[in-house]
């Protein structure tokens, strides 16, 4: 399975540029609102035609604007799942599904294909339910079904979890994770959400204004996000303007500090990045005074704010986060970092 | 008792309202996708009929279908001359009533969810599938309310139809000619029998409006 994508497309002000190569079973797309993704999605289904490029599924051209090349969805064989599932209103639950199966087989076949997809997604008993009876969670295993049953060779999911509550969501990720898995098709994943995509995604790809910045292992795109946007989307709450002073030490005028760094500093550095579960008192190197800035309780966790004490007084102060266990009586006088927990960026 | 004006009335409106369904249904589908500046100026134009007076239509028509007009003559040779026969009455009524069916659908179609006919060509389903079978199913309220109107509009013309087709008893007759006749000609009571089976039928239309109006059960998809 391999999913090339090279497209451009001016929508009013907008512009999208995505460039895309993958061959991971399931790919994220991880981006802030309106950055562009949806808009990807669309245009590798055919709903959405793109300006100019080319778009090649496992070698078949679906799009190619200098060959005049341009698949209608029908024939592209790509299966969509919509943010609010677009189940079709006016049918039931069984009829929905069935819709997938036209065209593959004698009537027969494909009421065959509909009761085999009702019992992986686990659907029997609500066969003759209408759409507007399901619960969130029934409705996107019918749009799962309905898409599986017109056997696509790609499966695009659309904020697949953007409908359901927070706690249906968390429930419901490693049941999607494990059909892939089972389905064995290559998928494209959207979302906004850094947890689903580091839970259900082996490949990442950053988009920001309608620009894909990275696409790598989900782990490296973590650990070196590379770009502001990206550190941002992956939940960097540090972010800060960096210049370079070496091969392994920045300079950070807003917070008044120099840190080394593990990697070498590349010529065109741009900021800074420091995840907030990083700081430690302990750490010898890159260890600064800090002064107490206030503090947040969450759920599980604590969020300290503190300020270098040589920091530019218009500047946030930083987040260090830790388990409710592991916090301090009083903030420290001085927190380190260590070198490999600074995050390089050029963008 | 002669019914043929109530006949001739219900078939004037019956068949125009088949002709406007369709002719209503191709102009809000294809306005619908139109560029915002070109739709405006077509929907001009498709609505003129419904503020224009009637006897304006009426002129129109004869200027178009007239005998000795270019293409009234053609239809003529054919023996289908629109001028004094019922089925000008088709096209009279089928004019009139018109923007109410494309107006009406126009709407429909315009709060279509979109992505439910996407959602159709991703899973392969033709074009004419999800014409038919998606998209009609999802606003049939307001395309039935919408054909309700048309007839009902159909079975009150008078203006256009008076002017294209006259008033011929047992040949060009409808309600509201026949009225206008009857009451011109001091047959009060005859023109009251006709009125009132006028309002019977219109009322109920109107209810059946209403009813196809109100809001379907259950809710949005979730």
């Amino acid at each position: 399975m391999s999913l090339f994508v090279d497209i451009e497309k001016k929508l009013g002000g907008f512009r999208l540029r995505a460039l895309l190569d993958t061959d991971a079973p399931i790919t994220g797309l991880l981006g802030a609102s309106g950055c562009g993704k949806s808009l990807t999605l669309k245009c590798i289904a055919g709903i959405q035609r793109p300006d100019r490029g080319r778009i090649l599924l496992d070698g078949r051209v679906l799009f190619d604007s200098e060959a005049g090349i341009d698949l209608p969805p029908q024939q592209r064989r790509v299966g969509y799942l919509f943010q609010q599932y677009a189940l079709f209103p006016t049918m039931t639950v069984y009829e929905n599904i069935r819709c997938g199966a036209r065209g593959r087989g004698s009537r027969a076949e494909q009421d065959t294909i509909v009761r085999q997809m009702l019992a992986q997604l686990q659907l029997q008993g609500l066969e003759s339910l209408r759409p507007a009876q399901l619960s969130g969670g029934q409705a996107q295993r019918v749009a799962l079904a309905r898409m599986l049953a017109a056997d696509p060779r790609l499966l695009l999911l659309d904020e697949p979890f953007s409908a359901l509550d927070a706690h249906l969501r968390d429930l419901l990720q490693p049941q999607l994770r494990d059909l892939l898995r089972t389905v064995g098709r290559q998928a494209v994943l959207v979302t906004h959400s850094r947890d689903e995509a580091y839970r259900l995604c082996s490949t990442l790809c950053i988009m920001d204004e309608g620009r894909t910045l990275r696409t790598g292992p989900t782990k490296e795109v973590f650990a070196d996000p590379q770009s502001m946007a990206a550190a941002r989307l992956t939940g960097c709450k540090n972010l800060a303007e960096a210049r370079r002073v070496d091969d392994h030490t920045v300079e950070v005028p807003a917070w008044g500090v120099r840190l080394q760094t593990a990697r070498p500093v590349p010529d065109n550095l741009r900021a800074v990045g420091l995840r907030a579960h990083y700081f430690n008192p302990r750490t010898a190197v890159n260890r600064f005074a800090v002064q107490d800035a206030g503090a947040m309780e969450e759920p599980f966790e604590w969020c300290l704010l503190f300020r270098y004490a040589g920091q530019d007084p218009g500047s946030a102060p930083l987040w260090w986060r830790m388990p409710k266990d592991k916090k301090p009586a009083r903030m420290p006088a001085e927190l380190g970092i260590a070198p490999e927990n600074v995050l390089l960026l050029t963008q | 008792m002669d019914w043929f004006p109530l006949y001739n009335s219900l078939r004037i409106a019956a068949l125009s309202s088949v002709v406007v369904f369709f002719a209503g249904l191709a102009a809000a589908y294809y306005a619908a996708r139109l560029p915002r500046l070109v739709k405006g100026a077509l929907d001009a134009v498709l609505t003129l009929p419904m503020v224009l007076p009637p006897t304006v239509v009426g002129y129109l028509l004869l200027l178009v279908f007239g005998n000795k007009r270019p293409l009234g003559q053609l239809l003529a040779n054919f023996d289908i001359p629109f001028v004094m026969t019922w089925y000008g009455g088709v096209l009279a009524a089928a004019v009139v009533a018109f923007p109410l069916m494309y107006r009406t659908a126009r709407g429909a179609f315009e709060s279509f969810d979109a992505t439910l006919a996407q959602a159709g060509q991703t899973l392969g389903l033709s074009n004419t599938f999800i014409f038919w079978r998606i998209r009609m199913p999802a606003c049939r309220q307001g395309i039935l309310a919408g054909v309700v109107l048309a007839f009902a509009r159909a079975l009150g013309e008078y203006g256009a139809t008076s002017m294209l087709i006259g008033y011929t008893p047992g040949r060009t007759a409808t309600i509201s000619t026949t009225v206008y006749q009857l009451w011109r000609t001091g047959d009060d009571a005859g023109a009251l029998f006709w009125v009132l089976v006028n309002l019977g039928i219109s009322a109920a239309v109107l209810l059946t409006v209403n009813w196809l109006e109100r809001p379907a059960k259950g809710g949005p998809t979730p």
